[in-house]
């Protein structure tokens, strides 16, 4: 499998603090692959330099070829990385449509004259865009909360509609911070099932940062720890869980005498 | 997460019902509008006749008051755009106002005696000196000028958020000003005549021909009709405006200007450009006020530096935080109400009152009122759609499977559940 994604010695210091620390990283393609490591591990600063939110102090990051590194995220977007956000950031006063519609934003082309005068080519690509945004909804489950404010959604639709939102930029590549926090163990089994699916049915490539290991665990090809902004591991699930490293990251070191 | 194998009929949610009860209301809507449309359209017909009332008559404004309350309010439905739309806090708008002016001044005054140069102008001798072009022309020039002006303006200050932008923006809304009241001496180049400001500035018209043969007027400064064509026109432009305004909330870039005022990380992370989209925000606001501006110059028959003072800028603000920040209809209503207290309500008030000074605290009256709105009516007369159904939806709260049971029920299981 080639690499999707490709992750140099990125580094990133806020002030004096080292939060990634000249990470190596990979990703293949029609992968999943999962970051894990305890809080403050810099799991996030990471996430946030692949999407372009932060430009890495050092290090590169290539995306099917091309070096992304300190592109703006739009352009990040554009290429095909898609990306939820760990504390749900939808758009609240916007509908469930409405915010898949501005998933899609990069990839519909109504321009201002266009739009004011309202041509018919333009009005065909909005009505194609929302059945498009529609199918979405639905394969998310999200059918019949269409028309509701992101605001008042419920808290797993929410967290549904930013899955959707995501997939709206037709991504390559998924990036899911925490998609399972505050979930209910039957909700997050049904994630994992539809996490496999986004790869079965639609050849994504997933790249999760998450804290419930039955998840990491279960679906995984790879997983990478961090831990003080270092990578302390990485490999086939099993493998990093026997880990010693990864062990005494999370429980702390065991009394040797 | 759920997957559906087979596309079922759309299950009616309450969601669903409040968003069919909302379509109807926008249906009610569009005649309302159309009606209030008329009836500003029709407006110096009845006008004598509304002003020859007992007691209230003298509340109805002249028609050129009214082409003041229409000017104004066209430039806060443009202002609507950068901060209700967009979320772009802009205490400089008087900027493009001023801009829009001094192009209409430039292209058909005598400002520039140097030259001799008609092109489509009315009402004025083919051997007067300056230029002088078609006040159409000039409108569509303003417009492109205020945009370029705004573009210019724009890239480097949208870099900033929140207060940061709005104290840039306030700064560049002293700087045009105070370039037109000292530009009268650039390296001997008189640009914008100082202090003194430039007049007389012709007014429209459609020429002779056009007279002829449409019945159109020749000019609008010889005609009979003076106020009329000017309210006309004035109420044409405001209509053009409020159009374009609409439609592109609706459109692609109306979504991605929301989607930066929800929340400018993730419309970023969704592939938003954020720089391209808030420039074209701050440009279109621009447009518009540069519009106003070259319209009004030309009602005035004069641009004067005394006009582009900072109050401008917090006066159509005010417009848009009383009617609905984000609504269009609600900033009209706000620019009216305002626009009237201006020109000619608080004056009437302070007669009725017996206290002459009534206008020299508008701004404290304008200030009560914003106070008043915001305590009681925080998200203004008209609120924007979106905020007004914040208010009457109810939370989705149903259960993740329950939702899945209930469709699954047919029509009696619906009826079951709601005996039950």
């Amino acid at each position: 499998m080639a690499d999707l994604l490709l992750a140099e010695r990125v580094r990133k210091e806020f002030g004096g603090l080292i939060a990634v620390n000249d990470v190596d990283f990979i990703i293949p393609e029609r992968s999943i692959v999962s970051l894990i490591g305890p809080n403050g591990a810099g799991k996030t600063t990471f996430f946030n330099m692949l999407t372009g939110v932060y430009t890495p102090t050092s290090g590169r990051i290539v995306f099917r070829g091309v070096d992304v590194t300190g592109k703006p995220p739009h352009a990040v977007t554009e290429l095909g990385v898609g990306r939820t956000f760990q504390n749900i950031r939808l758009f609240q006063h916007m509908t469930a449509l409405e915010n898949v519609l501005v998933g899609m934003h990069a990839r519909l082309k109504g321009g201002i004259f266009r739009s004011i005068i309202g041509t018919p080519g333009l009005r065909r690509e909005e009505r194609q865009a929302s059945e498009r945004a529609r199918d979405l909804l639905r394969f998310c489950g999200l059918r019949g909360r269409t028309d509701a404010l992101a605001r008042n959604l419920a808290y797993g639709d929410q967290r549904r509609l930013e899955v959707a939102r995501a997939l709206a930029t037709e991504p390559v590549l998924v990036l899911l911070d925490e998609p399972t926090a505050g979930m209910n163990p039957q909700e997050t089994a049904e994630f994992t099932g539809f996490v496999g699916r986004l790869r079965e049915d639609r050849g994504l490539t997933i790249l999760m940062i998450e804290h419930d290991m039955k998840v990491v665990m279960g679906i995984s090809d790879r997983v990478t720890v961090l831990d003080y902004g270092e990578k302390i591991a990485e490999g086939a699930p099993d493998v990093v869980q026997r880990d010693e490293r990864v062990v005494e990251a999370y429980l702390g070191r065991a009394a040797t005498a | 997460m759920s997957t559906e194998p087979e596309p079922e009929p759309e299950r009616r949610s309450r969601v669903d019902d409040v968003t069919r009860r909302l379509r109807r209301q926008s249906l009610t809507g569009w005649p309302l509008a159309t009606a209030i449309a008329l009836l500003a359209v029709l407006y110096p017909t009845y006008i004598m006749s509304l002003q020859e009332l007992e007691t209230v008559g003298k509340y109805f404004p002249s028609l050129g008051d009214s082409v003041i309350v229409v000017v104004f309010t066209m430039m806060a439905v443009g202002l609507n755009v950068v901060v209700g739309y967009a979320g772009l806090l802009d205490l400089g708008y008087v900027a493009f106002y001023a801009a829009g002016a001094y192009t209409a001044a430039w292209f058909a005054s005598q400002q520039f005696e140097q030259v001799t140069f008609h092109f489509g102008a009315v009402g004025i001798q083919p051997d007067v000196t300056g230029i002088h072009l078609s006040i159409w022309l000039i409108l569509i020039i303003a417009g492109v000028f205020t945009t370029l002006v705004g573009i210019l303006i724009g890239f480097p200050t949208l870099r900033l958020r929140g207060d940061y932008l709005a104290i840039v923006t306030l700064g560049f809304g002293e700087i045009i000003p105070q370039f037109v009241r000292n530009a009268d001496n650039l390296h001997g180049f008189d640009l914008t005549h100082g202090t003194f400001g430039i007049s007389p500035i012709d007014a429209p018209g459609f020429g002779e021909t056009l007279s002829d043969s449409l019945g159109l007027p020749a000019s609008y400064q010889a005609s009979f009709d003076r106020d009329r064509l000017f309210y006309w026109t004035a109420l044409f432009l405001l209509g053009v405006t409020v159009f374009a305004c609409v439609r592109l909330r609706d459109s692609r870039l109306g979504r991605a200007w929301i989607a930066i005022r929800e929340d400018e990380t993730a419309a970023a992370a969704m592939g938003v450009p954020l720089m391209r989209t808030k420039t074209w925000a701050y440009a279109i606001g621009a447009f518009f006020g540069g519009v106003a501006g070259a319209f009004y110059a030309s009602v005035k028959s004069g641009a004067f530096p005394a006009d582009f003072f900072f109050n401008v800028s917090i006066f159509l603000l005010c417009m848009v935080i009383l009617g609905g920040i984000g609504s269009v209809w609600g900033v009209i209503l706000g620019g009216v109400i305002l626009g009237w207290l201006n020109v000619a309500g608080l004056a009437t008030i302070g007669t009725d009152l017996g206290i002459e000074d009534v206008p020299k605290y508008q701004f404290g009256i304008y200030g009560v009122i914003i106070v008043a709105v915001m305590l009681l009516r925080p998200t203004g007369l008209i609120p924007e759609r979106r905020h007004q159904r914040e208010l009457e939806e109810a939370v989705s709260d149903l259960p993740l499977y329950d939702a899945e049971h209930d469709a699954s029920l047919g029509r009696g299981g619906e009826d079951r559940i709601r005996r039950g």
